[in-house]
């Protein structure tokens, strides 16, 4: 009778429990029923477009992703009668970083497109992410691989610099035309060097120039004197210089230093004021391939991007000050400019937050055609996802410690 | 390879050794008195060579509004440990170091803008602001844990090092900058080119080691700073003031970190965290000193520099790599020819 009773009260119990949880679990998901209703009319009441960006403004290509931070304020706030909302994140440089917040970008805030990463590396690792996920990426670091070959896999992602080899063979091609014979590479050791070592020894051969010496260094060297003898060494008729940013500079001077008197080049890596600042006097004469955007002021007025890219420096430096504009951050506002313009489109088959409008979202981009950007004029198809033509580079040379347009 | 490049390479090694030396002297300084691996020494050189920069640029620059809350927060953390010492004249004191003196600075950097005072006070100004960060850094991050283990402790400077290189880029932005040269003359022999300003980082190397060994040998602050580098304890015993032995290496440490940093400045472009590689070398050059020698450690650093500057000649891809794995055989060398004694804990 005892036991019976004991079980009886433990049955009970267990019972009380278990109504009591039933209880908080009804509570909770009554809750959670009207919170997510509560967000779902909010949604519905305001269906914006949301756009997010996972970018490196920390880590050692901070000078790459700030720029692009800064210009978010100058980003298009709507299109095609939608609101536009732009979620930014810090991936500090870092691959896994940048995977994360992509998908953190996709499952929690439902984004329809993602405008990121600003180095190679990230963006690399984010193409698994955006085909996995069907949503579409847009990066804006420079390797050609990240839309090339076009595949399966590759075919939701977007990229808006201009690939590397066209930097290259515009370099190589000013190279031969005054003249050079043989040629030097001085670039980082990384994965950013491997790629401009693959990509000039390439156009190099094309232009039929001799690369007789190639040196590595790292950005935060305090001295590259080794490499530079090295390179004078080897005598070459013109140095290439492949680094982003302000180590750029710092080969530059030393080979001025140690009395190297041929050309020069950089490449459109450099391409921002804090260059001009650190290179000095060093830098004059230096030839440099990069976006028309950089010039835009001295381009031809029938130039289609002269106005685009004109408003653009000119609304980037009313907020961040004069001098401030960098060709980086006007790569992230020529992806938004391309969704600006398919927004609209996807907006004709779909509702936004939803799969079937980031599939159109993505047709939409690849079929953009004559789109003129702050970079050049885009022309995507199938199997290119950077869009850009000869129009999309000039030939720059650093006169009095400023940027001149070669005609 | 001819001898005018041997003699290039051994030349640009030794000045950017006598960098490392420098940086070298402040760890083993640091680490003798407090048993911190001052990981954040780098930093120093970073927030001198630019702050030196800003001002140059007529700019104010932040490290200095950095300073006056590290000032606030030391005075709260010393009133708040020790509320007995810092009576009467101790808490003059205690004021004067942390509240009046950043403010001043913060003055001279608003007010007086330098252009018209020339570069030896702006040099003179980053130098100042810098070394206060010392003791402010030991009072606010390490005082309390003076007494932990050297893992906590190295913990503890890693954490500083995170958050003075965040506050870098937040400071100085990611690109970097270059100052103006103190001398612009050079000095041409045979294919050596000497310029003025590896001249001075040389003579200011050669004078900071004298100045260190007189400091140590014949000053009070000196000998109080040895004896509680060779026993913390027996030292506390006899009441010398063990807490101010910290703040006076850190302060040491900080000017030595600054000092190198507006030295290399017009060499070389410094960036937001470029003070952390440097201080790496260095440490090999303390490493190979056993953390205690500062002769050794200042040929180990000067091994360093040249070592750096060959391999960056004969296979610049490598560079790193092969200075970096000059540290297992010395270590090796090291730990089967020293006597091991256990630390007291």
């Amino acid at each position: 009778m005892k036991k019976n009773e004991t079980r009886y009260k433990i049955d009970r119990t267990t019972e009380e429990t278990q109504q009591v949880r039933e209880g908080s679990v009804i509570r909770l998901s009554t809750l959670l029923v009207l919170i997510l209703a509560a967000c779902s009319g909010i949604d519905a009441a305001t269906a914006e477009v949301k756009i997010g960006l996972t970018i490196s403004t920390t880590g050692p290509a901070a000078s790459l992703g700030i720029p692009v931070r800064n210009s978010i304020s100058l980003f298009p706030t709507e299109a095609g009668g939608e609101k536009i909302r732009w979620i930014v994140l810090d991936d500090a440089s870092d691959t896994a970083k940048g995977v994360s917040n992509a998908r953190k970008l996709i499952a929690e805030e439902n984004v329809d497109a993602v405008i990121g990463s600003s180095t190679t590396p990230v963006s690399l690792a984010l193409v698994e992410v955006a085909s996995e996920t069907r949503v579409p990426f847009i990066s804006v670091a420079s390797s050609p691989r990240i839309v090339l070959p076009m595949d399966e896999k590759r075919a939701w992602m977007f990229k808006t610099p201009q690939h590397d080899f066209v930097m290259a063979d515009a370099i190589a091609e000013h190279m031969a035309k005054s003249g050079a014979k043989t040629a030097a590479l001085v670039t980082f050791g990384d994965s950013y060097g491997d790629g401009w070592l693959a990509e000039m020894t390439r156009a190099l051969e094309k232009a039929g120039i001799k690369l007789v010496a190639t040196e590595r260094y790292a950005r935060t060297d305090s001295s590259v004197t080794g490499q530079v003898l090295k390179v004078i060494a080897a005598n070459p008729d013109a140095v290439m210089i492949a680094a982003s940013g302000t180590p750029a500079a710092l080969p530059q001077k030393t080979l001025r230093e140690r009395g190297y008197k041929k050309p020069i080049y950089q490449n459109h890596g450099v391409a921002n004021t804090d260059f001009l600042r650190v290179g000095g006097k060093d830098l004059e004469g230096t030839f440099v391939p990069t976006g028309p955007m950089l010039v835009a002021a001295q381009l031809p007025d029938s130039n289609p991007t002269k106005s685009i890219a004109l408003d653009y420096v000119k609304r980037y430096e009313d907020t961040w000050g004069p001098g401030s504009v960098a060709t980086f951050g006007a790569h992230a506002m020529d992806a938004a400019l391309l969704l600006e313009k398919a927004i609209p489109v996807a907006l004709k088959n779909a509702k936004p937050g939803t799969p079937e409008f980031r599939a159109a979202l993505r047709d939409a981009l690849e079929t953009l055609k004559n789109v003129p950007v702050t970079h050049g004029v885009v022309n995507m198809s199938k199997d290119d996802h950077n869009g850009f033509d000869n129009r999309a580079r000039v030939m720059v040379v650093i006169e009095n410690g400023k940027w001149k347009l070669l005609q | 390879m001819n001898t005018d490049i041997f003699l290039i390479l051994c030349q640009d090694g030794i000045v950017n050794g006598a960098v490392y030396a420098l940086l070298a002297l402040a760890l083993i300084l640091v680490f003798a008195v407090t048993r911190i691996i001052f990981l954040p020494q780098g930093e120093f050189i970073a927030f001198g060579a630019l702050t030196l920069a800003m001002i140059e640029e007529g700019k104010v620059p932040p490290t200095v509004y950095l300073l006056v809350v590290l000032g606030v927060a030391s005075a709260v953390v010393a009133l708040w440990l020790e509320p007995t010492k810092n009576r009467g004249w101790g808490l003059v004191g205690l004021l004067l170091e942390t509240i009046v003196a950043p403010f001043a600075l913060l003055c001279l950097t608003v007010w007086l803008p330098s252009r018209e005072f020339g570069l030896l006070y702006s040099v003179v100004l980053s130098v100042a602001i810098v070394t206060l960060m010392g003791p402010f850094i030991y009072r606010v991050a390490f005082q309390r844990i003076a007494d932990a283990s050297i893992l906590t402790l190295l913990i503890a400077a890693i954490g500083v090092h995170l958050a003075l290189t965040g506050l870098g880029l937040y400071f100085f932005g990611p690109e970097g900058s270059r100052t103006t040269s103190w001398v612009s003359a050079s000095l041409q022999l045979g294919a050596l080119n000497i310029s003025g300003q590896s001249t001075w980082i040389i003579g200011v190397t050669v004078v900071l080691v004298a100045a260190l060994y007189l400091f140590f040998s014949r000053t009070l602050s000196g000998k109080i700073l040895v004896a509680t580098a060779v026993n913390r304890l027996g030292a506390r015993l006899v009441g010398l003031p063990i807490d101010r032995s910290g703040r006076i290496a850190f302060a040491a440490a900080a000017f030595i970190g600054a000092l190198a940093g507006v030295l290399i400045a017009p060499q070389t472009t410094v960036y937001y965290d470029s003070g952390f590689v440097i201080g790496l070398k260095a440490f090999i050059g303390a490493i190979i000193a056993g953390m205690v020698s500062y002769p050794v450690a200042v040929v180990g650093a000067i091994m360093v520099g040249v070592i750096e500057s060959f391999s960056s000649y004969w296979s610049s891809e490598y560079k790193e790599i092969i200075v970096f794995s000059l540290m297992v055989p010395i270590l090796l060398w090291r730990s089967y020819s020293s006597k091991h004694v256990d630390e007291e804990e």
